[in-house]
């Protein structure tokens, strides 16, 4: 603080001098717990969503129908709120806690993940397709060694945008004290806005901090699993897919 | 608040309740109002900011690459972190949900409008250009509208997301219909209250969205036949 000129005033200044205060991280309930927390159901959401979309995903590419159910669940997806999915289902039988905020994360990742997963598989070359066909091949080898490689860059891509989305969406499981880093900005709101204001946007500086975190490593990972040639035509679809997800 | 006591009072909660929305349907006419005017208010301030901003990047090249850059990154910016950069700054109240809501909003049009602005064939161009088209001719009357259905897209994705978004207006206390939501989870977990304005969301949305694909098809005479 003393290396800055004058008062520390504003609420940026309030921010950085919240975040500066070793207590705020360590203390139960602070950051390294908060992270923690919002981690590990995130992690836990995208693995849900991807042992659920992928699987539908890979074979519904493979037999070449279902192409408007995957668009029908893009859309209707978009307009189901999130808070509305995360106050619904702890009423369920899934009860209170973690588990019920999982689902209502996993179900914001299974259109992005589904759509990528159908479309890697639909874009695979007909002609290798056809040569795996005329070798023999079942359908589920043509699948699992022709398709499944060649879909690989598109399930990292969709990959990629749930998790993203995913990372994004946890921060409003503190809306029904569900954990996550979302919880410290709720908490600086629930503080008069003049004196929590440091503490709200340290929050926010977090959850951006950590999505954008989370969108630039996987994308080196997208990069490093998409053979080269393949690069331009995969930035073209991965906007694509991005385009059809809301940054609810 | 003595009548809601009495709901509560009874054994079961059940997921959709008339006598909920009767009793209350100034309550819930008030949110849907609401809801209703943030999204459109926020879709027209996009689309007028949108516009422009996507022809720039189509008539600039190089502004192109930044624009759309701009966009990618802040469309991985959380909405809930988006609310507590703006809120200590605008308020608590419908100025800072309105403001989160328009950049969204803003992207997702800017991002439509380019991809439409760049599907005009060149061939099209080039004939606008060799009749005497300037550029601002060329752009109203020829660019424009091939790009329509580009555009259109966009303002319907945005408009759905809009709806969807406003609810976590909550943070700031003028959520619309999300308002409803959680005071139904607030309430001792009011299952009729919640899910009515769940339900409320999801139609809303779906309305706009079918007012827009109609504005959409009676603007755009010439695509119907060809998808026949």
């Amino acid at each position: 603080m003393g290396a800055r000129a004058g008062p520390v005033s504003g609420p940026v200044g309030q921010a950085v001098l919240w975040l500066n205060d070793p207590l705020n991280w360590t203390n139960p309930g602070g950051i390294l717990d908060r992270l923690g927390e919002h981690l590990g159901m995130s992690a836990a959401a995208v693995l849900l969503g991807c042992l659920v979309a992928w699987p539908v995903g890979l074979w519904l590419g493979h037999t070449g129908r279902g192409g408007g159910l995957v668009v029908l669940v893009s859309n209707v997806s978009l307009a189901i709120p999130t808070l509305a999915l995360l106050t619904i289902l702890p009423l369920t039988f899934l009860g209170f806690g973690r588990p019920a905020v999982v689902v209502a994360l996993a179900v914001f990742a299974v259109p992005p993940l589904l759509a990528n997963a159908y479309t890697g598989v639909r874009q695979a070359d007909p002609e290798a397709r056809d040569a795996a066909r005329g070798m023999g091949f079942s359908g589920g080898q043509v699948l699992r060694r022709v398709e499944l490689p060649l879909a690989v860059p598109y399930l990292a891509a969709g990959f990629r945008t749930a998790t993203v989305q995913v990372v994004a969406t946890a921060a409003l499981a503190s809306f029904v004290n569900g954990g996550g880093l979302g919880q410290i900005i709720r908490a600086g709101f629930g503080l008069d806005i003049a004196a929590g204001g440091g503490q709200i946007i340290a929050g926010g500086l977090l959850v951006a901090g950590l999505a954008v975190l989370a969108e630039l490593l996987l994308a080196l990972v997208e990069r490093l699993v998409t053979p080269r040639h393949l690069r331009r035509v995969r930035r073209r679809a991965g906007s694509r897919a991005a385009d059809a997800i809301a940054g609810g | 608040m003595s009548f809601r006591l009495s709901y509560r009072a009874e054994p079961d909660n059940p997921w959709f309740s008339w006598q909920y929305v009767r009793d209350n349907s100034d309550t819930i006419l008030a949110a849907l109002r609401d809801h209703a005017s943030l999204t459109a208010r926020a879709v027209l301030i996009a689309a007028l900011v949108a516009l422009p901003l996507a022809v720039a990047a189509h008539w600039f090249r190089p502004l192109a690459g930044p624009i759309l850059a701009l966009t990618g990154v802040l469309y991985t910016i959380p909405s809930l972190a988006l609310f507590a950069f703006l809120a200590p700054y605008l308020g608590i109240g419908a100025v800072t949900v309105l403001s989160v809501v328009v950049l969204y909003a803003l992207l997702v049009i800017v991002r439509n409008a380019v991809a439409g602005l760049r599907q005009v064939p060149p061939e099209v161009r080039e004939a606008a250009e060799g009749m005497g088209y300037g550029r601002w001719g060329r752009l109203l009357r020829i660019e424009l509208p091939l790009a329509l259905p580009g555009i259109l897209t966009g303002l319907r994705l945005a408009t759905v997301s809009t709806v969807a978004l406003v609810t976590v207006g909550v943070v700031v206390g003028r959520g619309g219909l999300g308002q409803l939501i959680f005071a139904g989870f607030q309430n001792n977990f009011y299952k009729a209250e919640i899910m009515t304005g769940t339900l409320l969301c999801v139609l809303l949305a779906l309305a706009l969205d079918l007012v827009l694909a109609g504005i959409g098809r009676a603007v755009t005479p010439w695509a119907r036949g060809r998808a026949r």
